[in-house]
């Protein structure tokens, strides 16, 4: 893996810290309000520094597990369970990507970059919205550096490929330390080489910044190249987190590898599995099950 | 739109004018050379004063106006609840033409400022609330979500992306009311008042059978309603960059 650039790091982390859990759901129970039960007594575990891939059909709960993991969503009941602290609100440490960007139209992608520092200084260090140790500041340049931006810093989102956009977002939440970095689809309007380059690029800044990495996605290629540990999801309720180990992941030359092709074989017989319980019950053919609403 | 161009256009609007005045040929329509003359001489016996007294009528009513319905258009714009209270109201509101309440408005308010002020008032207030309360409502939850993930509580939202995003709102409703309220300033001025260009035009066209000073007044009073005009749109330019990158 070639590390290019030097943007801030955090430090070697100590080996016991390795060892910790980053995330932990006890018992977690997520129901919309007409009963509907997402997850019902689920637990899962990641630890520090691990890359995991959340796969599953549509409607399954991937987004619904990735804005619980964010402090966006809270339990129906249960506890997730964030560098051993139960989650209440969003934490200063945890960044979030999403498929659309969210970017601010009308600010430079050096602004851009800029608003979750701004954020934190418009707070200061309260230990809600930004860490207790954080010393306000407005330092983006070696992110926009780091992810390709540089020439781009004075450019609005409406001037940039979906690439570049969302090169901006992982900046503005890199920008930010976070050690856990949720991201729910955040190649899948890309186009393929845009998507692989990006791929490679979160796994590099995932090693460089020793970040716990969850992804969501619904392609079973990404899961493969960008999960080590694999949570596929079925059509809720989730009760029991299937893992499915993938150690060999991110690894040069993964993509062409014989046990890239098996970890695909083996994700899209147990996807196609699902597809196969859901339409046994009325024996009517595929079922369409609507996306998720957030 | 280059300056040049609308240099043409204005050169073209004043041949167009001496043609119609050759053609006209009686005192109602005197030529655009006539006008010029007394629209200079007229600035030193008041008329300034009558355009600045409008021009302070106008720019009161409009900071009034954003002041006031820009933080209540945010408010509606991201509260549903609110907003599926007050709609309803608005909605019945927004499209009575305005300017029917002169009579009401002056009968309350009486001489002065105020009435005029409360007119314009009211025009761009219903403008502005509404654009601006659609502007804040139509912006994504995913937007909302990844401000919110990088630790913007409901203060940091409304300073990082609501206030913002409120901003095209207001130059909008500016720019497409702004006619709106000189027409109506020129209707509220022939009441209850002796300073302003529509007093000033209506005294000169109608007691005073002064037509080339009426059409000095119809100048200043377009020179107005095009000064606003302008400077919505330069305002916008400065405030609104990104709306112009191609």
């Amino acid at each position: 893996m070639v590390v290019l650039g030097s943007p801030p790091s955090q430090g070697c982390p100590i080996p016991s810290q390795r060892l910790a859990a980053m995330i932990e759901t006890i018992s977690l129970t997520y129901a919309y309000n007409a009963g509907i039960f997402i997850f019902k007594d689920f637990n899962w575990k990641a630890q520090r520094g691990e890359t995991w891939a959340v796969l599953g059909p549509s409607g399954c709960g991937k987004t619904t597990l990735l804005y619980l993991l964010a402090g966006l969503r809270l339990p129906t009941s249960g506890v997730v369970l964030i560098n051993n602290q139960a989650l209440t609100r969003p934490r200063p440490r945890t960044g979030l990507i999403l498929q659309d960007y969210g970017l601010l139209p009308w600010a430079t992608v050096q602004q851009n970059a800029a608003l979750g520092l701004r954020v934190r200084n418009f707070y200061g260090p309260d230990g809600t919205h930004a860490p207790e140790n954080y010393l306000p500041h407005l330092h983006v340049r070696p992110w926009l550096e780091r992810l390709g931006l540089a020439s781009l810093a004075d450019k609005y989102p409406g001037q940039l490929s979906g690439g570049q956009r969302q090169r901006t977002a992982i900046a503005r939440t890199l920008a930010l330390q976070p050690d856990l970095l949720l991201m729910d689809e955040p190649f899948s309007s890309l186009d393929a080489p845009t998507r692989e380059s990006l791929q490679n690029l979160t796994l590099e800044l995932q090693k460089e910044n020793d970040l716990t990495l969850v992804i969501v996605t619904h392609s079973i290629e990404e899961a493969a190249v960008m999960g080590s540990k694999i949570l596929l999801l079925a059509p809720p309720p989730n009760t029991q987190a299937e893992v499915i180990e993938n150690p060999v992941a991110s690894q040069p030359g993964y993509r062409s590898s014989f046990e890239y092709t098996r970890i695909t074989q083996e994700l899209r017989l147990r996807l196609e599995a699902f597809s196969a319980q859901e339409e046994a019950p009325t024996g009517q053919g595929t079922i369409i099950i609507p996306d998720e609403t957030p | 739109m280059k300056r040049r161009d609308l240099l043409y256009a204005v050169v073209a609007l004043i041949l167009l004018w001496q043609l119609a005045a050759w053609l006209v040929d009686r005192p109602i329509l005197p030529a655009p050379l006539a006008v010029g003359a007394v629209f200079i001489r007229e600035l030193n016996r008041g008329l300034v004063d009558h355009f600045l007294v409008s021009l302070w009528r106008v720019l009161a009513s409009t900071a009034l106006s954003i002041c006031v319905a820009a933080p209540l258009g945010l408010i509606l714009g991201q509260s549903q609840r609110l907003n599926k209270l007050f709609s309803p109201l608005i909605y019945l509101i927004y499209p009575i033409p305005k300017v029917v309440f002169v009579p009401v408005v002056l009968l309350f308010l009486g001489l002065g400022d105020a009435p005029k002020i409360v007119i314009i008032f009211l025009i761009l207030f219903f403008q502005i609330l509404v654009l601006v309360r659609d502007q804040a409502a139509s912006l994504r939850p995913e937007l909302l979500l990844s401000v919110r993930s990088l630790g913007a509580g409901r203060r940091a939202l409304f300073r990082y992306v609501y206030l913002p995003a409120s901003l095209p709102g207001i130059l909008t409703a500016l720019r497409q009311s702004v006619g709106t309220a000189v027409a109506v300033l020129y209707i509220a001025e022939l009441f209850a008042t002796q300073k302003g260009l529509g007093y000033y035009i209506y005294l000169n066209g109608s007691t005073l059978l002064n037509y080339e000073a009426m059409y000095a007044g119809i100048i200043a009073m377009s020179l107005l309603g095009l000064g606003l005009y302008f400077s919505v749109d330069w305002l916008e330019h400065r405030l609104c960059p990104w709306l112009y990158v191609s």
